[in-house]
């Protein structure tokens, strides 16, 4: 019984390899009637297409990668980007992968919920069978304890989601928060669309030109108001995103004053985009107005990513635990199977598949 | 045999601190159950101690300033176990914890549990004066520890530095929403225990009646300006630990000059 993992991620091949091998519906019947697989699941996401699968004797990379060609024909190059993990170096990869920290943002979570797709895809076919099954559930446990146990999640990795989080510790539930948008760059567009994922409802915006303030008003749900109208919503707003195309500072402290006057109580948090700075620093300096610039955010992000990437030794020892308690079942079992029968289509017990001991 | 009980049960609450003071040290803060499983488990001793204490004295146990600090220890977990899981403050364990341990270490180090010579009768509502404005003290003792975290927090957002407990801390709004919360809970325990303390049956000291009105007009006055929105969230905040650190400081005044629990 062989367990293994073949495939290709952003770490071996670029997009335009990728988005040729991506699989089709039907890969885990032709893997196991033409390669001789008993389980197969396929995973794939942006980032990566894989085959984890098991079978009696060993599937060639040439084989699994001409069955997962989706576009042209398979080159040379393109097998030399495919790795291949076998039992024990498949079960660490899985692990890793579904931990996130093989991902391209270290520590991402997006990834569990792919595997587990993935996974239920193969259960329902019938493609995955107890050995498949068993592995996929510790992997999620793995996943699970590597996110709870360490800071491998911990804070955001790209401006957008950094203002997004700063402004939930800041205001907490965001669904009766305003926004107003001054200017209607692109990065203020993403996080307006961020803020209105995470349930912000009232988004006003406003820029020099009308037409644009409109079509992007439109975009993100908002309301858009004249330019020389933003000071008089600055009482009602619990966050402003600047990102104008003005030469310099126009929002400063003598502007707000009187408004914060108003709102003593309630935070402003102001995240200023613009490059040259639409809001003078010394506004940081006020009573309960928070301002963060594309640089803060920019050096909150790293943050983040670092902390990440020093995390990942404390998750690799709990998968590395994981592992030697996983392959002290798996291959006694798999040498116990081979030894009986030799046989892959046989049944594992009904009692090696206890949750219990997943 | 009491005094070994609060002994297990300081200890308890020193080994909340110490795993989160590690955990905080190593940058990695996780709020655990280990640390809500030790602060409640001092507790659990501490109510034994008091148990124990009060079926001894035939009363509440409130005659010496060691029991007074031992109970108000006991108030600031109660009102922590009943606030924090409500209003999510899970972190606000992690305060909490080292300044029980710094009370009831204080309490046990100190040569403050002098005994009565003569037992003291029940007076009940002696008893529910002190007891209720002990209460309300362990209200504004969170209220001060919520004012903790959101000055913690407050800083690390204007200076841009979000360091691992950061992202352990609840939202600002809801933060400064719990502080309000527990001033104003505070506020009606202890008026409560104010007004239940022309009740006695005796005369109070002249200095405690104005201390205790002090104390009342100090939370009062941070109220009503929260009220009037005159004060902003971060000068409450810093408040309430002012506000905190004066009443323990009277507290201490009150029971030592005035040995109230010494009245028959």
């Amino acid at each position: 019984m062989n367990l293994f993992c073949i495939g290709l991620s952003h770490h071996t091949a670029n997009v335009e390899t990728r988005e040729r091998f991506l699989g089709h519906a039907a890969i885990d019947r032709t893997l196991r009637e033409v390669a001789g697989c008993s389980e197969v699941l396929l995973l794939t996401t942006c980032n990566r297409t894989e085959v984890y699968a098991s079978a009696s004797s060993p599937v060639p990379t040439e084989t699994i990668a001409n069955c997962l060609l989706t576009n042209g024909t398979l080159l040379e190059t393109d097998v030399a980007a495919f790795y291949r993990y076998e039992s024990e170096q498949c079960i660490q990869h899985l692990f890793r992968v579904t931990s996130g920290l093989d991902s391209m943002v270290i520590g991402e979570t997006e990834i569990l919920g792919q595997v587990k797709k993935a996974y239920a895809v193969a259960r329902e076919s019938g493609a995955a069978g107890p050995y498949l099954h068993r592995l996929f559930q510790r992997a999620f446990r793995v996943a699970k304890q590597v996110r709870t146990r360490t800071d491998i999640t911990r804070g955001s990795v790209s401006v957008g989601s950094v203002a997004v989080d700063l402004a939930e510790k800041i205001f907490g539930d965001l669904s009766s928060r305003k926004v107003l948008l001054l200017g209607a760059g692109e990065t203020s567009e993403r996080t307006a669309r961020a803020l209105v994922s995470r349930g912000v409802r009232e988004i006003f915006v406003s820029n020099r030109s009308g037409e644009r303030a409109e079509a992007l008003a439109a975009m993100v749900g908002g309301k858009a108001i004249a330019f020389g109208q933003w000071p008089m919503r600055c009482a009602e707003i619990d966050i402003l995103i600047s990102s104008t195309a003005a030469n310099e500072p126009f929002l400063t402290p003598e502007i707000l004053a009187p408004v914060l006057q108003a709102r003593l109580d309630r935070p402003l948090f102001m995240i200023d985009l613009a490059v040259p700075r639409d809001i003078v620093p010394d506004v940081n300096k006020m009573e309960g107005v928070y301002l963060y610039d594309i640089d803060a955010l920019q050096s909150i992000a790293q943050q983040s990513l670092a902390t990440r990437r020093q995390q990942i030794a404390a998750g690799e020892e709990i998968i590395a635990h994981h592992i030697a308690d996983f392959s002290g079942w798996f291959i006694p079992m798999r040498e116990h199977m081979v030894g009986r029968a030799g046989s892959v289509e046989m049944e594992l017990p009904e009692s090696s598949l206890r949750a219990s001991e997943l | 045999m009491d005094r070994e009980l609060l002994i297990v049960s300081t200890l308890c609450f020193f080994v909340a601190v110490v795993r989160t003071s590690l955990s905080i040290r190593a940058r990695i803060y996780q709020p655990t159950r280990f640390s809500f499983f030790a602060v409640a488990l001092g507790f659990v001793f501490q109510t034994a101690f008091l148990s124990i204490r009060g079926h001894a004295l035939g009363r509440c146990p409130l005659t010496n300033l060691f029991e007074v600090f031992i109970f108000l220890a006991w108030s600031v977990v109660l009102i922590y176990m009943l606030v924090g899981p409500a209003y999510r403050l899970s972190l606000m364990g992690a305060f909490t914890a080292p300044l029980v341990a710094s009370l009831q270490s204080f309490a046990l180090i100190a040569l403050i549990d002098v005994r009565h010579p003569v037992k003291l009768p029940a007076n009940p509502w002696l008893e529910f004066h002190a007891s209720i404005s002990l209460v309300a003290y362990g209200a504004f003792a969170l209220a001060c520890i919520a004012g903790v975290m959101y000055l913690v927090q407050e800083r690390q957002l204007k200076t841009h530095q979000l360091y691992s407990i950061f992202y352990h801390l609840p939202p600002l709004t809801d933060l400064f929403a719990a502080i309000t919360r527990l001033l104003w809970w505070g506020f009606a325990l202890y008026s409560l225990g104010l007004v239940s303390g022309f009740f006695v049956g005796q005369p109070l000291p002249y200095v405690q009646v104005v201390c205790a009105f002090g104390v009342w007009l100090l939370y009062g006055a941070i109220l009503q300006g929260r009220h009037l929105r005159r004060l902003a969230p971060k000068h409450v905040a810093a408040l309430c630990i002012v506000g905190f650190s004066a009443a323990l400081t009277l507290l201490w005044g009150i029971t030592f000059t005035a040995q109230i629990h010494s009245l028959p």
